[in-house]
């Protein structure tokens, strides 16, 4: 288990480090830049060096690049470029509470909701209670969330006023984008909970279990369920880091000041460092869910459970 | 005596897209507190979905219990709640299911398995519950009960698993338990350990046994009573001596006749074609069509059931007061084969060997630095014309010895020639064509080893277009049409695709596409395992001739004992990676030498319920031990009756007799 942990934050390091060089380099290369001649047209040669040498961007790129890895080491993802006077990372800190209440919201909604009616489903097999489910799952994948969200605003929004249509003021504006969010969750999961179900109900020691007189619910919930959960949390992993570092659109509909809507805003202005920060930001929290999906599989399937003594 | 179940009039069919289903087409019969019923019959016959109907245990949307009763200590359990059958079931009925690889919930201890049954009909707490686990664990014999109880089923051997199962059927004292097919997956030293475990449990305890199964052998073994099916209907019942030596039922004739009887002299017994669509199940007797008794009256009516004493009775018209007298038809027939048997069974000749295997190794590399020395250090000869059985347990390496000899696994180490040429190391293209042209092999699974979207001309043609031996389109198609024709096949069915054939005829295609390119050595690794028995007789058959008629030479690789012996001239034993022993045929049979085979051969029950009873068995302890990690010196002394300090030397493989060759510190 040590050495699997060992072996595994290497190997994340390794990670990060080839995709803060390949953000840098691939930004360079992007034509374009917050400091554009024309931008800088109004100033004179001397102010320009300086300008420039305050970013840092008058040494050669292989420089530049060294000292922007050696201060991610420290932890320092560098100064905005257009949030004035700004650190990266205190604008993601900035940012990151609203976007990870909402997506944390959607998931535990989706999940429980997609988990239920995928249960029902696949119990209620070729039924009008499986085809009900179902539907619902594919419109919850085939419509887009932002058509979700329009609808979500005029009608309990502004026609019945019951919650505020936009903006971050109380709690109760999480309320309608995270159900927004949990739509696609809801769908997808419940798919993937019947799909998977229908198949470990195949299984031959479900009928060992049913064999044993076990009650309907016993089968269901002490043998059924967790075999199923396996492709589930694979699913389950993505859909989370999505969710918890911001939906691009789900934001800016709602004008909800999250990591979405800073990366969008930092994309138009071409805010590379910001771009370089949220980047690795998102990345290091993929790979840190995969850890832990990883580590959950070995907590529901013994198989998959890693031995030290073993060989 | 009132019975504890009786089973009348059952009728259950499985509504499916293609139609109805009459799986099960009238049923009776009874079993009694503390005896053991078999249940015969081959792939379809019903008796699965007989024994699940019981326990009303099939699948609730598609199958139907149309009409009949299944009376359990007088009540009709088709007519019970659901709450009183999760009372019957696991209680009163519980089930030993076929594949103990999956019939345990890989998530949950096994503990927690066998003590959920214990918490819902005793009512016992949790921890009482465990206890009981671990004391119904040890009466099962799982060594260290108390710690395995925490274990998971994938840290248990298969043979292991199959005790686990039967812990959790036994859990609560069951009255009756039904066993399907519940060594089928076993190899054959671990069923003798599981059928001794049966009747111990049914003798401690009085459980009444229905036993399913396919093996005639385990039925001699096992039962009291036997009830034969087929197509859904019981066709002959008794107690066993009565259905094994005065058998009156055409199909239970054929199914005792097709299994092999190293004594006989005539050709193996094979009921021609295969078993009926229930989809469409026939006006008269489901039988008659393959029946070579059959009368007019059979293709019309169906027969009832005739009594022949009051424990015996038959469904044939053959028992009808007016039925012809057949037993001169009967001796006709039976000097028949045997004078196909005499002209097949020729001297070979030819004496000199066409395959030399030379100290072959296979070593796999697995992950974390493991390997897995499959086959290691294995020699022998194949002489022209003749078959060499290979038989051992799963994991002795025999298939992989097969394949390396093919080279479908680029051997570890060793030399293999071929009509005295090395077919091992770097060949030159020709070399290698000449191998791959000459040497052919017939797979043991014919569904997975046929692509599916190719039809039969072109699944057989392949080695032909690969090797250019067809002259023209034309060509092509008439040899493969030849082929059909020689295999047993309809010569139209090459427009068809593998689907669209049944098991049987899918082998008899795989034998076709391995004499598309002229060989002159087969390897037949499994190639019957996945048939019925009667369909076994006609793949073994169709081999016979045609290694008679084209001069082949087989290496038949099999865990089927008995018919490894019908149709080897020398039979070699592997154990772990090492050849133990090799002999001609009758040799091996009479007096084997290495202990290993001498449990190998005992552990294979013989249908002959007498002989059953009276012999002695030798019940090898234990599982095979790791392959990963095999012990030193001579592998099976882990296992060995008659192991000493020597053994831990690896022992030397010498000729104790002539042409017979033994690797045991016993023999010197």
């Amino acid at each position: 288990m040590k050495k699997f942990i060992v072996v595994r934050v290497v190997n994340i390091i390794l990670t990060l480090v080839v995709i803060a060089s390949a953000t840098f380099f691939l930004m360079k290369l992007l034509p374009g830049s917050p400091f554009d001649e024309e931008k800088l047209a109004g100033l004179s040669e001397e102010a320009r060096t300086e300008f420039y040498a305050k970013y840092g961007l008058d040494k050669p790129i292989i420089i530049q690049y060294g000292i922007y890895m050696e201060n991610l080491v420290k932890g320092d993802l560098g100064t905005s470029f257009y949030f004035k006077g700004q650190k990266v990372e205190s604008l993601i800190k900035d940012r990151i509470g609203p976007s990870a209440l909402l997506g944390l919201q959607a998931v535990i909604l989706g999940m429980s909701i997609g988990l239920i009616l995928g249960m029902i489903a696949a119990f209620r097999h070729n039924t009008a209670w499986d085809y009900f489910t179902m539907f619902i799952a594919v419109i919850g994948v085939s419509i887009p969330n932002f058509v979700f969200a329009a609808l979500l605003q005029y009608y309990i929004g502004l026609k019945w006023g019951i919650l505020p249509v936009a903006f971050w003021e109380s709690y109760s504006s999480s309320v309608l984008p995270t159900i927004a969010l949990a739509m696609m969750v809801i769908a997808l999961i419940a798919r993937f909970t019947r799909n998977e179900m229908l198949e470990v109900l195949q299984q031959d020691y479900i009928l060992t279990a049913k064999s044993k007189g076990l009650s309907k619910w016993s089968v269901i919930f002490n043998h059924t369920l967790r075999n199923s959960l396996i492709p589930i949390i694979t699913i389950l992993g993505p859909i989370t880091v999505s969710l918890l570092t911001g939906s691009l659109v789900i934001e800016n509909i709602f004008g909800i000041p999250g990591i979405g809507s800073l990366f969008v805003d930092s994309i138009k202005v071409n805010d590379y460092t910001t771009i370089m920060g949220l980047t690795l930001f998102y990345s290091a929290f993929y790979i840190l869910t995969i850890l832990v999906v990883d580590l959950l599989y070995g907590i529901i399937d013994p198989r998959i459970r890693l031995t030290e003594s073993k060989g | 005596m009132k019975p504890l179940l009786e089973v009348k009039d059952l009728h259950v069919s499985f509504h499916t897209q293609a139609g109805v289903v009459k799986a099960v087409r009238g049923v009776n019969f009874t079993v009694n507190e503390g005896e053991t019923l078999a249940i015969v019959g081959e792939s379809g016959s019903g008796k699965s979905v007989t024994s699940k109907a019981i326990m009303k245990l099939l699948p609730e949307k598609i199958a139907t219990y149309d009409s009949g009763q299944v009376l359990f200590d007088g009540q009709n359990l088709l007519e019970a709640p659901e709450r009183r059958m999760e009372v019957v079931r696991g209680s009163e009925i519980a089930m030993v299911f076929q594949d103990p690889m999956t019939a345990l919930n890989p998530t949950m201890t096994i503990g927690k398995q066998v003590a959920e049954s214990v918490m819902k009909h005793q009512g016992l707490s949790k921890k009482e519950a465990q206890k009981r686990a671990i004391e119904i664990l040890e009466l099962v014999g799982i060594p260290e009960p108390a710690t395995r109880v925490n274990q998971y089923p994938h840290q248990f051997s298969g043979g292991m698993r199959q005790r686990v199962v039967i812990a959790i059927a036994i859990a609560c004292n069951p009255r009756l338990l039904i066993a399907d097919e519940p060594t089928t997956a076993l190899d054959v030293t671990i069923q003798a350990q599981i059928l001794d475990l049966l009747k111990d449990i049914q003798k401690r305890m009085g459980t009444a046994i229905i036993l399913i199964t396919h093996d005639l052998g385990v039925v001699a073994n096992m039962a009291d009573k036997v009830a034969v099916m087929y197509a859904g209907k019981i066709v002959e019942e008794g107690t066993v001596n009565e259905v094994f030596y005065e058998s009156q039922h055409p199909y239970t004739w054929g199914l005792l006749k097709s299994i092999p009887d190293l004594d006989a002299e005539e050709e193996l017994y094979s009921i021609p074609g295969s078993p009926p669509d229930l989809l469409h199940p026939p006006v008269g007797d489901a039988f008659a069509v393959r029946n070579e008794f059959a009368l007019a009256i059979d293709y019309k009516t169906q027969p009832p059931m005739f009594k022949v004493s009051d424990s015996h009775s038959a469904a044939t018209w053959l028992l009808h007061p007016k039925a012809p007298d057949l037993s001169a038809v009967i001796q006709v027939k039976e000097r028949e084969r045997v004078a196909v048997a005499k002209k097949r069974n020729r001297l070979i000749a030819d004496s000199s060997p066409i395959i030399q295997v030379k100290d072959l190794q296979k070593h796999f590399h697995l992950s974390g630095n493991k390997q897995l020395r499959a086959v290691d250090g294995v020699s022998f000869d194949i002489n022209r014309g003749e078959t060499l059985g290979l038989v051992g347990e799963s994991g002795c390496g025999k298939s992989t010895t097969g394949r390396t000899i093919i080279r479908l696994y680029e051997p570890t180490g060793g030399e293999v020639y071929f009509d005295g040429e090395p077919i091992h190391g770097q060949l030159n293209k020709g070399q290698e064509n000449r191998m791959k042209q000459k040497i052919q092999m017939i797979f043991q699974d014919p569904y997975a080893s046929l692509d599916p979207r190719k039809k039969v001309l072109d699944s057989v043609a392949e080695g032909i277009d690969i090797h250019k031996l067809a002259t023209s389109p034309k060509d092509r198609k008439d040899i493969v049409q030849n082929l059909l024709e020689v295999v047993g096949l309809n010569k139209e069915f090459m427009n068809r695709y593998p689907h669209e054939f049944s098991g049987g005829q899918r082998q008899r295609v795989g034998i076709a596409r391995a004499l598309a390119v002229n060989p002159d050595v087969i390897i037949a690794d499994e190639p019957i395992s996945a048939l019925d028995v009667s369909i076994q007789a006609q793949v073994v058959n169709l081999l016979k001739d045609l290694q008679y008629e084209k001069e082949l030479t087989y290496l038949f690789i099999a865990h089927d004992i008995s018919m490894v012996k019908y149709i080897s001239d020398r039979i070699g034993v592997m154990y772990l990676g090492n050849l133990v022993e090799l002999a001609p045929t009758k040799a091996i049979s009479e007096r084997p030498l290495h202990p290993y085979t001498q449990a190998l051969m005992s552990a294979v029950p013989v249908p002959d319920p007498m002989e059953e009873r009276d012999r002695e068995r030798i019940v090898l302890t234990g599982d095979l031990p790791n392959p990963m990690n095999p012990p030193t010196g001579c592998r099976f002394r882990t296992r060995c009756p008659y192991a000493m300090e020597k053994c831990k030397e690896i022992p030397l493989w010498k000729e104790a007799e002539k042409d017979h060759w033994v690797a045991c510190h016993l023999i010197d």
